[in-house]
């Protein structure tokens, strides 16, 4: 068979696969608009300011129990800056990021335990994530105060309101009006919220980075393998037909 | 040293080789059996892109298995949370993802394993494809076909097994839902579902149990399937994709058939080819996008399974969803939804009848009419709709109007397909009798 023939037939049936990623799978609450996140594993910086939000105000409730600590270092932090910086309770630098709050009590006192946040972004996705942390309002209808526009009646209060400031939300319009400013303007909480939402895409998955890289050197290898193979092929099929 | 001596040595390494494969020759049918399934197992010379499959699916086999028996090592079937804490995910959840951070390259052998799983049903399915084109399961090859079979079965246990063991949402949910399916049997079905399940509902029980069928139980079917199924097309010998017996045309000196070339050399270099190809799909998936859209893994399954929260939408992996539209699909009677389980079941083993249900005067779709290439575009076509329909929820594309009930219109387009899907089974019988063929060749073509 000629080889023009075969890279048509074989195009056809990998066409297959390519169809399959086009159509995207329903993800929860696919009415509500999702912003983009603003993910950049490379850049270290937004990665860092990410994971010092996350220690200093998610880590006081979610756990993240399958991200250790000194996998920090693969986004620029040295062992003693995770040390000095992030370790507040007596951890060990290869511990992972447990909470000491009680699951039980977090439930009496929330309604439900706060999930971990391991592989959170692998679950929902990096823009709801990040739409998430800045659709909070207040509602008085709720036990907290607060209501989300991403997760209606959720059960988390806004633990940044002080950063953000308060916002209200028209149910007609379906639009977000801050009413009370925060600490941050909207740019800065932006930023803060991009850089958290960065940092938890980097801790969903550590090895991403070096994934993407070392598949470069696999498919190098494997098509000059092809190129050899085919030769090969070539050479043993030349008295048949 | 001299020319000489370098003859004399190699002569002496030869010369031990030989005497050693003679002393295992005189114990164990070595030579002969190389000679029977590689050397001298006489191939038709014209096989073309599908016939890569069979091999290819060989290779995913090992691949499953080499990389499952690593992923037992650091793998814990065990529903209970994590540090005894509740609330926490279970430990089984926790070993994935140990597996996925500290095990040194444990996340290339897990992507391996759940991209193996959906390319061996790619690789199953197109080597199926291939099998209906060339109707390679017609006499002689029934046998073939029905250990195939056999393979395809296993391998979806395998699949529907293995998907609960990282304890994800998706996991015991659809572990839940199929499971309840048996619950419709009339009469034994609450006491049969409760059964497999080891527990009221699925837990730590269901998880131990489908670990062991998992990682042992149809691991063994499949091997012995496989070996029946190599054994069946050797003794017979390979279809072609011009549906002519090669063995009919041999050399009369020899008795080797003119069409065929022997295995080894010639396919296990082309098959190479195929590998090394295949290979790039698959180390591309791995490294650059292994949830491949949320079809190869889910997202719902990176949340720890929580029996008190069912999902909004429950969808089985892909290569489950043509059966499910059809399940979904049929209406129930009364409160039973036992017709849509039967109907599912049937959509799968209607397969194995299909050497019985061609009466076709060729073999291959090159000499068939058009009456039959339009029914098999229709059952392709109906496989494909009914494949996506079951990846999204019934009401997707909204209701029709009062006139038809207000019935869903995903439902009713997967209902259509489903009489197609049975429609080509069901009526090959007399198509393929009616079809105008063409002459068939007494040799294969290129």
């Amino acid at each position: 068979m000629k080889i023009k023939n075969i890279m048509k037939k074989s195009l056809l049936a990998l066409a297959l696969i390519p169809s399959l990623l086009l159509t995207q799978l329903a993800v929860a609450n696919e009415s509500v608009h999702l912003d983009q996140a603003p993910i950049d594993a490379s850049n270290h910086d937004s990665l860092q300011r990410g994971a010092r939000t996350f220690i200093n105000s998610c880590l006081n409730c979610h756990s993240a129990s399958f991200m250790r600590y000194n996998r920090l270092q693969e986004i620029g932090l040295t062992e003693k800056q995770i040390k000095d910086n992030l370790l507040f309770a007596g951890e060990k630098v290869g511990d992972t990021m447990k909470v000491s709050m009680n699951k039980k009590e977090a439930k009496v006192w929330l309604g439900v335990a706060p999930p971990d946040l391991s592989v959170e972004v692998r679950a929902r996705g990096a823009d709801w994530v990040y739409t998430y942390l800045r659709s909070f309002y207040r509602d008085d209808a709720r036990p907290t105060g607060w209501n989300n526009v991403v997760y209606d009646k959720v059960a988390m209060p806004h633990v940044l309101y002080e950063l953000q400031g308060e916002q209200a939300f028209n149910h007609e319009t379906h639009e977000l009006t801050l009413t009370k400013p925060g600490k941050l303007s909207t740019e800065e909480y932006n930023t803060l919220i991009g850089d958290l939402t960065n940092y938890m895409a980097f801790m969903a998955e550590p090895g991403r980075q070096q994934r993407n890289h070392l598949g470069w050197f696999v498919l190098l290898f494997l098509g000059v393998l092809l190129v050899l193979t085919y030769k090969l092929k070539k050479a043993y099929w030349k008295d048949i037909h | 040293m001299t020319n000489k001596s370098v003859t004399e040595k190699k002569s002496v390494l030869a010369g031990a080789i030989e005497n050693t494969v003679n002393w295992v020759d005189e114990r164990f049918p070595l030579t002969s059996n190389v000679k029977a399934h590689l050397t001298e197992y006489y191939a038709p010379k014209n096989f073309n892109f599908w016939y890569f499959f069979g091999s290819l699916a060989m290779l995913v086999l090992v691949i499953q298995i080499v990389t499952g028996i690593f992923l037992t090592m650091h793998y814990k079937p065990d529903a209970s949370p994590l540090d005894g804490i509740l609330g926490n995910p279970s430990v089984a959840f926790a070993s994935v993802e140990y597996i996925m951070r500290d095990v040194p390259w444990g996340y290339v052998i897990r992507y391996m394993h759940s991209t193996g799983a959906s390319m061996f049903f790619v690789v199953i399915y197109l080597h199926m494809f291939r099998g209906i084109i060339y109707s390679s399961y017609r006499n002689p090859r029934e046998l073939i076909w029905l250990f195939g079979m056999g393979i395809f079965l296993a391998l979806m246990g395998e699949a529907f097994f293995g998907y609960l063991l990282p304890w994800g949402q998706m996991s015991y949910w659809g572990a839940q839902v199929i499971t309840s399916l048996f619950g419709t049997v009339p009469l034994i079905g609450p006491d049969l579902m409760e059964w497999l399940r080891g527990d009221y509902l699925v837990g730590d029980a269901t998880l131990n149990r489908f670990f062991a069928f998992h990682v042992i139980a149809l691991p063994l079917v499949l091997l012995g399937l496989v070996t029946a199924h190599l054994i069946a097309l050797h003794e017979v010998g390979s279809n072609n994709p011009d549906g002519v017996e090669i063995k009919k045309t041999k050399d009369k000196k020899t008795g080797i058939p003119l069409d065929g070339i022997p295995f080894h050399p010639y396919y296990t270099v082309k098959d190479m080819v195929g590998v090394v190809v295949f290979l790039i799909v698959f180390s591309a998936i791995i490294f650059f996008a292994p949830e491949v859209g949320g079809y190869f893994l889910e997202a719902n399954n990176f949340v720890p399974a929580n029996p008190l929260v069912t999902p909004s939408h429950i969808a089985p992996t892909w290569y489950f969803t043509p059966y499910y539209s059809i399940l979904r699909a049929v209406p129930p009677i009364g409160v039973s939804q036992f017709p849509g389980v039967v109907a599912m079941g049937l959509s799968v083993v209607v397969f194995a009848f299909l050497p019985w249900l061609d009466r076709g005067a060729v073999k291959s779709i090159r000499y068939r009419g058009t009456l039959y290439k339009k029914w098999l575009f229709a059952f392709v076509v109906s496989f494909l709709v009914l494949g996506y329909l079951g990846t999204v929820p019934a009401d997707k594309f909204g209701q029709f109007g009062a006139w038809l009930g207000k019935a869903d219109i995903a439902t009713v387009v997967a209902r259509i397909f489903t009489v197609v899907y049975f429609a080509f089974f069901l009526l090959m019988p007399w198509y393929t009798k009616r079809d105008k063929t063409l002459p068939v060749p007494e040799r294969v073509t290129g």
